[in-house]
């Protein structure tokens, strides 16, 4: 398909989206990433039946924390696709590119700046 | 097991916000399992923690240790060397760990990150029940292996009260009435005349909390 997505995005490959934990949602954003997105199967379509169900309650969760510490909850997104819909896996890419960038950087950034200075 | 539910984050931050060096303490056994105060919620609220002092631009300490059990001295004094250098130590574990660090500990404020709520068992994953009050004299031999003491709002010990009605509690539609379960459980063994029919004598209440804290002694364990 050779489709465009922004690079400012790392990919980290897991066997099914079950096996994200909030803490790996938390750790990224300690370690200074600007927004975290979880892109599951289809809901009904997991090879592990609930592996995307259970992903998106730790998203949930991940954004009642990151709410509570002042990072803002929006920056976790969770997003479901079928392995045939690259251009949805793009599109996706795209918007949450976009949200960040509205959003700005994380406020811990900001925070070490300040230090910094 | 001990269930016990997590304090919210903002009441910990509150406790904790003079503090510039703080361990999270979990503990391996109940908490764990009811996934109130285990090595993965200590890794969130640590991690939490971190977050909320950092975006507040304050350079506070937080690291993380998670205990065997907090109950018992052998791993407790796993973190005698270490725990000098913390202001304070925030306590997954239920408060029976809390109580048992502070007393151990005497110098540092140890503070609670849990609700501690009751004995009891985990019905599904994610819904836990409650089961025993330790009242200190079981009879749960004549009761069909139902509790009237935890189980029943009233504690009564001689078949159920007016208020039951279609097998449930009137306190709660969704709460069973719990001699409506002894009562099928001992027509289920045939007990029903032997153990129901039969009155059951004033409890000795003693041995529950109205006796005051209460310990247990040993001889032939002690050491």
């Amino acid at each position: 398909m050779r489709l465009q997505y922004p690079d400012t995005i790392r990919i980290v490959r897991v066997p099914c989206t079950g096996k994200v934990d909030i803490i790996h949602i938390l750790h990224a954003f300690e370690k200074g990433a600007d927004g975290v997105y979880v892109v599951g199967c289809m809901e009904g379509d997991c090879r592990f039946n609930n592996g995307n169900l259970r992903a998106r309650k730790r998203v949930e969760q991940a954004k009642q924390i990151l709410d509570t510490v002042g990072i803002g909850g929006e920056r976790v997104q969770m997003y479901n696709l079928s392995s045939g819909e690259g251009p949805q896996f793009a599109q996706y890419a795209i918007e949450m590119t976009e949200r960040i960038k509205e959003l700005g950087p994380t406020p811990l950034r900001k925070a070490k700046q300040r230090k910094a200075a | 097991m001990i269930v016990a539910e997590k304090k919210p984050i903002e009441e910990i931050i509150e406790e904790i916000k003079d503090y510039n060096k703080i361990l999270i303490a979990g503990c391996n056994e109940c908490v764990t399992v009811c996934e109130a105060g285990g090595k993965k919620e200590v890794q969130v609220l640590a991690s939490a923690l971190r977050m909320y002092f950092m975006n507040q631009g304050k350079d506070v300490k937080i690291d993380e240790v998670t205990l065997e059990r907090q109950c018992d001295h052998e791993y407790l004094e796993e973190i005698r060397n270490i725990i000098d250098q913390y202001d304070a130590v925030v306590s997954l574990a239920c408060g029976v760990g809390v109580q048992f660090m502070a007393e151990k500990y005497f110098q540092t404020p140890i503070l609670p990150g849990v609700n501690t709520c009751f004995m009891g068992a985990t019905e599904e994953r994610g819904v836990w029940t409650e089961r025993c009050q330790a009242c200190g004299q079981c009879i749960l031999a004549r009761t069909g292996g139902i509790c009237p003491v935890s189980r029943c709002a009233k504690r009564l010990f001689n078949g159920p009260c007016g208020g039951s009605t279609k097998g449930k509690c009137e306190i709660d539609p969704n709460i069973d009435c719990a001699w409506q379960l002894i009562i099928d459980r001992l027509k289920a063994l045939g007990r029903l005349e032997e153990d129901y029919e039969k009155l059951t004598p004033v409890k000795d209440w003693s041995t529950d909390r109205a006796g005051g804290p209460r310990k247990v002694v040993r001889e032939d364990v002690r050491l």
